[in-house]
């Protein structure tokens, strides 16, 4: 029994000429919030379409919970909710019928729709159209529609989407509560690494149709080298100083130097000899670039 | 079978606050009572052209068939097609039917079945609120004898005849407007359809049955020349027209299902 969820291997998709998603091998462990980030039309919602067998697999190239979407759609799709781009809903039905509507086709009980509706805060506006709703409201009720089968495995794209900011912190909230809680494995996809951080366990970083960083949350924390910054009254000449010591400089502008953070000897060892020589240096800290920084480094070098 | 069994439900539940749905129950409430209402109103002038009951009940019958079937019914057909799919074009729902764990073959079939079976009410509604309507007017006016006669398996024939003679334009309609989901094109070309069909049946072509759109007036008109000829329950009922409408609906259902087994979600 595989120990992934979804594992797709060297999944290649092509609308007409154009590669869509390319190579892509995702490992999403079970029970994990998997992150599947990347800058828009990066080939998210395309991954997702495809694991829900709404756009299929050239080859059979993507299993989830071990079976093979082409061959396995129904007994996948069981396990399965989703809430794919902007969420799909009946706008002449209220909140509640839509909900009951999907306990319908999945030969659920209808009592289900309440508690979902009150999962979500929606109970207030249970019995108005869905056309009247906000954006923010449609989403939540999009969630609540992929969670009303409790399934085993969440595909959320770009979920907080319209969300204000408390609605986005519920969202959080529900995902932690559902992975921690209840054992459930989601993917969920962002275009903002800030979003994601705070909750997933692991993440998969996606440009071009091409998968550019996939692990944990420490993995990707451990590619970011820390920075040693100096300020001091000549920059440039104390880069030079450094530089004629055999340290790397990596920049420097009139009074700020950078060089790669080591160990806290090192950067005592550096603050001496500036001293020595004559320089004045009025501070020195470790700078680490935040995770958002380092995602778009990953996905410009693409 | 289940799958298509729920399918049908969820198809019912969500449709039944549209249009297309109350239409097939209002076009012959509305339709049928107006005509009653005609038979009150002008009861005098009726009942002094002394019509043997069952003239009385072809006179009577005849304006919600000739309506219905030239006009009403192709026209319903076509918007009914339209707003089954529509409905899901519009809330850009397919992604969500086609990620449900249900066979695509229920999903499509369902819906397809739910045309028709809104059709067959609404065709049955017809026929039925006629008999009422009929037995209603004697009540308020005693001098017409529609019971004298009874016109329920006259009229079982005729409606029949023509559900089965809008199934071809049904199928049609229901491929377009999968394809399209715009309302100006299925919408269009149905119109244009039934304009031209109705043409070609009513200048005899001899062609005319290839057409599905002509097949309800070709339905209404022969089987109108039939009921001169002598008995008005001896006519057939599956006609070249019908045969060809049978054709057309089961190789464009099937038509239709290709197209949604590749339907892809971009």
């Amino acid at each position: 029994m595989s120990s992934y969820a979804i594992e797709t291997v060297d999944l290649n998709f092509k609308f007409g000429n154009q590669v869509v998603v390319k190579d892509l091998s995702l490992q999403v462990p079970k029970g994990s919030i998997y992150g599947f980030l990347g800058p828009n039309g990066a080939g998210k919602t395309t991954t997702i379409k495809i694991l829900l067998n709404l756009l299929k697999s050239p080859t059979d190239s993507v299993f989830v919970f071990g079976k093979e979407i082409n061959h396995n759609r129904i007994a996948i799709l069981k396990k399965v909710g989703a809430l794919v781009e902007q969420p799909a809903i009946y706008g002449h039905l209220t909140g509640k019928e839509n909900l009951i509507n999907r306990c319908i086709l999945l030969g659920i009980s209808k009592t289900k729709a309440n508690e979902m509706l009150q999962l979500v805060d929606l109970t207030a506006a249970a019995n108005k159209k869905t056309k009247e709703y906000s954006l923010g409201m449609k989403q939540r009720l999009g969630i609540a529609l992929a969670l009303i089968s409790d399934p085993e495995l969440l595909l959320l794209d770009e979920p907080t989407n319209g969300l204000d900011p408390n609605g986005i912190i519920e969202i959080r909230n529900l995902m932690v509560e559902l992975a921690t809680k209840y054992q459930k494995t989601i993917l969920v996809s962002s275009h903002l690494l800030a979003e994601i951080e705070r909750v997933a366990t692991h993440v998969g970083i996606i440009n071009k149709g091409s998968l550019l960083f996939q692990g944990t949350i420490s993995a990707l924390q451990q590619l970011n080298k820390p920075i040693l910054e100096i300020v001091v009254n000549d920059g440039p000449g104390a880069a030079a100083f450094l530089r004629g010591n055999g340290f790397e400089v990596l920049a420097n502008d009139e009074s700020v130097v950078s060089v790669p953070f080591t160990s806290p000897g090192d950067s005592g060892k550096i603050n001496t000899i500036l001293i020595q020589q004559g320089f004045i240096v009025t501070a020195l800290y470790q700078q680490k670039k935040d995770l958002e920084d380092l995602f778009l480094e990953i996905t410009k070098n693409n | 079978m289940r799958s298509l069994y729920i399918s049908m439900v969820s198809e019912f539940y969500k449709s039944r606050k549209t249009l297309a749905f109350w239409a097939a129950i209002l076009l012959p409430a509305i339709i049928c009572s107006l005509i009653a209402f005609g038979f009150y109103h002008d009861a005098e002038k009726i009942l002094k052209l002394n019509y043997p009951p069952m003239a009385l009940w072809g006179r009577y019958s005849g304006n919600a068939l000739g309506v219905m079937g030239m006009l009403i019914l192709p026209f319903y057909v076509i918007f009914m097609a339209f707003s089954i799919n529509n409905i899901e074009h519009k809330n850009d729902t397919w992604k969500t039917l086609f990620a449900q764990p249900l066979n695509r073959f229920s999903i499509y079939a369902a819906k397809y079945l739910y045309a028709v079976l809104t059709i067959f009410i609404c065709l049955f509604l017809f026929a039925a609120l006629t008999v009422a309507f009929g037995h209603l007017l004697e009540f308020l006016i005693p001098r017409y004898h529609f019971s004298a006669y009874n016109p329920v398996p006259i009229l079982c024939k005729y409606y029949a005849k023509i559900f089965l003679s809008s199934l071809g334009i049904l199928s049609l309609q229901f491929v377009f407007s999968l394809l399209w989901s715009d309302f100006l094109k299925p919408m269009g070309i149905g119109f244009v359809g039934v304009i031209m069909g109705i043409i070609t049946a009513n200048v005899g072509w001899k062609y005319a049955y290839f057409i599905p759109y002509s097949h309800p007036t070709l339905a209404l008109r022969i089987t109108s020349t039939a009921k001169k000829a002598g008995n008005p329950l001896d006519f057939p009922v599956f006609t070249s027209e019908i045969i060809s409408s049978l054709i057309y609906a089961t190789l464009l259902f099937i038509i239709g299902y290709i197209i949604v087994s590749k339907k892809s979600i971009k």
